[in-house]
């Protein structure tokens, strides 16, 4: 196990350097203020965070801190929890996705989301992955759709493992397949960001370092922000990291930056292990 | 004074002199057991002292309380055998069912405090009567004391440092646990025996097949057993109350779930419940006394229509003053909550996660309802369809009033029909007999009624099972 994950680390970090100033150059999401509140309780007070495109950003923090409520702002997932207020402004390609005339719906669309748990429908997996395009008119006939959902699979790396049971329910698979399965689903709408809220916290080693070879796969073509719990996690798989605290934004920089040299006490006490 | 014992109501007295016993025995438990707490420096007690007073309790009270029991059942029969086999030989001559038709009568005229009239043998006989119940009940007295007795020595001699009271009390409590569940199935095997003892009796008589397939049934004046026509009804308007309850039990179980507030939800779901609280008479009533002559006028209204429009000749309508129609609807309404409160369970069982799938890809509430919710919770959708069915082919009080009496084959829903659970209400009040065919076809109705409603809760409870299987 050590030995993949000292590998993995290697090849990520030869990536890094292009995409790192390319993304910084560009910041892909401009958030501006953001508070959120469930209620009378406070979970995110004012953070500003740029998101650079075609590389992944880490946000890592102690449970409760407001990372997957952070996360959730971003394809306004949190319209759908009826306490939820959010201020702020989200920049992206030149709007705020805030705005009351932007359609959650089709936002949605432009920004795919990987969960926690694997969340399958309980359809085949051919339906699994076809049930974006469908209900987003994206294929014309039935081999575009064939196509899409081939390409998907592929893009997920999950192809060879299911081509030849594709008619087969989505929770027959395994764990690790089952993620892979939800990431080729949200792929498959095309989106240009993807949001993925601790995707490997119920998978076992093995199929956490195959999502973690796809996540680094999967930057060259999106934007990728990923809260995870585990600082190796964030440290193998990440460009950019930005530390949470209580709702707020304690430090942001380059990962590299985040794990050797924090500028903030608090971030070095969490990255080091002295509390959360 | 033997038959002045024959008078007293023993039951709650019997009873309160065991649960004095009863706490007699317990506290010398306990004292005994106290005392080894006491003594004991080297030896260790299994059990504290208060299990040692339950055991002694336990043993006291249960022998003594079978022996009441069995008394309570069998007492009178005892009596009755005592007093048979002392009666003058005429009387032993007589047929039995005769014979108990007498002791029936000298019990009676014995309970009533003595027997003034001018017969001197049933005077005597209904003294002999009372004297030997005294005798008996002395006796059930004498032997319920004893065991109590009995149980309270054996059970004492057991109090012992090691003596593992608090074992012995978990498997009493247990075998009373076990008992009660047992009455409860001992009940059902019960009635269904009875039910299966009758029904055979009534097949002997009328041929089965005769009884499922025949079209005629005319049980109270002529001979006639052909069930087909309730059984249609029963089918006809379950049907209706369905077409009624499917959808909007449903589609208020998904507006609650997926669209409502808290506040509208607060609101609507104790309502719902109220919907399901309400007693059938009432509905029944609404129905008989609302909606059949509601439907009735507007059957009238086309039937003019159609005629004075010169498109039929004859009225097309039966419009009946009740009919399968004004039943069905009000049944249908009154299962509507079985629906929604059943159906509503199921689909917030559905884990919020598939929701969050389909809202993340960018699906509307709708879509998501229609593509994940649904589909996931069908099988326990149909579960709860196939309860409310049940409980409307098994529902008697609407059709009593709103379906009518007659038993035909019709298509036309404002024609009166009617069901097998009104003809078995029919069958079994005013004047029966109890031996007659018309008496033990309710018996064979009953039967086909638990057949139906048995079979679609076993799969009900099949689906529901599965369905649980996956999500956990
Ligand atoms: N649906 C919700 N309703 C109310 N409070 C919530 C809800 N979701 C999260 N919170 C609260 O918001 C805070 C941040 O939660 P969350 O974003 O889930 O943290 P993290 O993902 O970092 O563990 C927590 O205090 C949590 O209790
Ligand atoms: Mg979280």
């Amino acid at each position: 196990m050590e030995s993949t994950i000292t590998e993995s680390r290697e090849t990520i970090t030869a990536g890094t350097s292009m995409d790192e100033t390319e993304g910084l150059t560009y910041p892909r999401i401009e958030c501006k203020n953001i508070n959120v509140s469930y209620g009378d309780k406070r979970a995110i007070f004012d953070i500003s965070l740029p998101i650079p495109d075609r590389s992944v950003t880490a946000l890592i923090g102690p449970s409760g801190c407001g990372k997957s409520t952070f996360l959730r702002c971003l394809n306004r997932m949190n319209d759908t929890i009826e306490s939820c207020k959010v201020t702020g402004e989200i920049i992206m390609d030149g709007e705020n996705i805030n705005d009351p005339d932007i359609d959650p719906v089709l936002l949605r669309s432009r920004v795919g989301m990987v969960f926690q748990k694997p969340n399958p429908f309980p359809k085949s997996i051919f339906d699994n992955i076809a049930y974006g395009p469908r209900i987003h008119g994206l294929a014309a006939t039935r081999e575009d759709l064939d196509e899409m959902v081939e390409k998907s699979l592929r893009r997920a790396g999950l192809w060879e493992e299911v081509k030849d049971r594709l008619s087969s329910p989505g929770n027959s698979l395994s764990g690790g397949q089952q993620q892979r399965l939800c990431i080729a689903r949200a792929i498959a709408v095309r989106p240009e960001v993807i949001l993925m809220d601790e995707p490997c916290s119920a998978l076992d080693p093995v199929a956490t370092a195959r999502i973690e070879e796809l996540i680094d796969e999967l930057r060259k073509r999106y934007c990728i922000v990923i809260v995870t719990h585990s600082m190796q996690q964030a440290a193998r798989v990440s460009q950019r990291t930005a530390f949470f605290h209580l709702g707020e934004l304690v430090e942001m920089g380059d990962t590299d930056q985040i794990f050797t040299n924090p500028r903030e006490r608090r971030t070095e006490d969490y990255i080091t292990g002295r509390f959360g | 004074m033997v038959q002045q014992l024959g008078h007293l109501p023993m039951g709650w007295l019997m009873l309160a002199l065991l649960a004095m016993l009863a706490s007699g025995g317990f506290f010398v438990g306990r004292v005994q057991a106290e005392r080894f707490n006491g003594a004991a420096g080297s030896v260790r007690i299994h059990s504290r002292p208060n299990y040692h007073g339950y055991y002694v309790a336990m043993w006291t009270f249960v022998p003594a309380l079978i022996v009441a029991l069995a008394y309570a059942m069998l007492g009178e029969g005892i009596v009755r055998s005592l007093l048979a086999g002392e009666l003058p030989a005429n009387f032993r001559n007589m047929p039995s069912v005769e014979l108990e038709v007498y002791l029936d009568s000298i019990a009676r005229a014995a309970f009533d405090h003595g027997y003034g009239g001018a017969d001197r043998v049933f005077s005597a006989i209904a003294n002999r009567f009372l004297e030997l119940q005294g005798m008996v009940k002395a006796s059930a007295i004498g032997l319920a004391l004893a065991s109590a007795a009995f149980g309270f020595f054996l059970a004492r001699r057991k109090v012992a440092p090691g003596f593992r009271a608090r074992t012995r009390v978990e498997g009493g409590i247990e075998l009373f646990l076990f008992l009660c569940a047992a009455i409860a199935i001992a009940t059902t095997v019960g009635i269904v025996a009875s039910l299966l003892y009758e029904s055979l009796r009534f097949f002997s008589e009328v041929p089965f097949w005769d009884f499922l397939f025949g079209t005629r049934w005319n049980a109270q004046t002529s001979a006639e057993f052909g069930a087909l026509p309730l059984f249609y009804g029963t089918f006809m308007i379950a049907l209706i109350a369905m077409l009624i309850a499917a959808p909007v039990g449903l589609f208020a179980a998904i507006y609650l779930s997926e669209y409502a507030g808290p506040t509208v939800r607060a609101w609507v779901k104790p309502v719902l419940e109220v919907l399901a609280g309400i007693p059938t008479v009432v509905y029944g009533f609404f129905a008989l006394l609302v909606v059949a002559p509601a439907i009735r006028s507007v059957a009238v209204w086309i039937n003019t229509t159609l005629i004075s429009a010169g498109i039929t000749a004859e009225p097309l309508l039966a419009a009946q003053p009740t009919s399968a129609l004004a039943a069905g609807l009000v049944m249908g309404i009154m299962v509507i909550p079985f629906v929604s409160s059943l159906s509503d369970d199921v689909i917030n069982a559905v884990p919020q996660t598939l929701r969050d799938a389909a809202y993340a890809m960018g699906a509307t509430k709708s879509e998501t309802v229609k593509h994940v919710v649904l589909p996931a919770a069908l099988p326990g959708i149909i579960a709860s369809l196939l309860l409310a069915v049940s409980r409307a082919i098994g529902e008697t009080m609407i059709v009593v009033m709103a379906a009518g009496q007659r038993a035909r084959i019709s298509p036309d829903p404002t024609a009166d029909l009617t069901t097998i659970t009104v003809q078995i209400v029919a069958l079994l009040t005013g004047e029966t007999e109890f031996d007659s065919p018309k008496t033990l076809s309710a018996f064979a109705l009953g039967l086909v009624l638990f057949v139906i409603t048995l079979f679609f809760n076993l799969i009900a409870l099949r689906v529901v099972q599965k369905y649980r299987e996956k999500y956990d």
